[in-house]
């Protein structure tokens, strides 16, 4: 229901997220991005621009590690949404949290900036 | 016009209920977005009750009924036989608490209120039955 594949580009991990997220597969992302962290990446970009839909099982797994990234100074930027994707985080007010850009090119520079 | 769908409690079956939803109000649903909405909604409130109410026995079953009374009205009701899983009750917990508590739930409810314009609890013949109601201009 969802894949995750990994690559590194510019000393970041891209993990791209193919599919939809919801209560029985959020657990595929908690494992990627715990995977890309114990691995020792610091700057994490997450490409949403296949992701079809998530639930709140999803945007929980990304408001989990919010503290232990501030704590171990990790950067996390999300983009590519699409439009119906990106509105389920402007319910709930997540793009306050969370850091999001409308493509790569534009979450390689937050990710960079974030990392001054 | 009127649909119906039955669900195993099985968060496997989520996929399924989505696609019942999707299909079911494509053609009276313009938006891509409300769409995705509704299913988000009705999602939350499908795993909800199965992992709370019937702790995700398959063998347990839920009940979708979508109405359409007139245009852009929406009825939904989900019904079942466990122990009442009533979000009215619930405080949806505060933001910056999920954050620091690292709580990977309390979202759902959240959005299922966001996004309905009502939800009611009624008990029909011994039966929960949770209607679910929106409006689309």
């Amino acid at each position: 229901m969802v894949h995750i594949k990994r690559l590194q580009e510019d000393g970041a991990d891209i993990l791209a997220v193919v599919g939809e997220i919801d209560a029985s597969s959020s657990i595929e992302l908690d494992l990627a991005i715990a995977k890309s962290v114990g691995e020792g990446s610091t700057k994490i970009l997450v490409d949403c621009s296949a992701l079809e839909y998530i639930s709140s099982a999803g945007l929980g797994v990304f408001m989990s590690y919010i503290e232990e990234f501030r704590d171990k100074n990790i950067r996390m930027v999300l983009f590519g949404m699409k439009e119906k994707v990106a509105n389920t985080f402007q319910i709930l007010g997540l793009a306050d949290l969370l850091h999001i850009s409308s493509n790569k090119l534009e979450a390689k520079k937050l990710l960079n900036e974030l990392s001054v | 016009m009127s649909y119906q769908y039955n669900i195993g409690c099985s968060l496997e079956n989520l996929k399924g209920v989505r696609d019942f939803i999707r299909k079911s109000l494509r053609s009276h649903v313009v938006s891509d977005v409300v769409l995705n909405e509704i299913i988000l909604a009705l999602d939350e409130m499908c795993s909800n009750l199965m992992i709370h109410a019937h702790h995700c026995n398959p063998d347990h079953h839920l009940e979708m009924h979508i109405d359409i009374p007139q245009k852009g009205k929406f009825i939904f009701e989900i019904m079942d036989d466990g122990e009442m899983f009533d979000i009215n009750r619930f405080h949806e917990p505060d933001i910056d608490n999920l954050v620091h508590e690292k709580r990977k739930g309390g979202l759902g409810i959240r959005l299922v209120k966001s996004i309905m314009d009502e939800v009611v609890y009624t008990n029909l013949n011994g039966r929960n039955v949770c209607r679910l109601t929106k409006t689309i201009k």
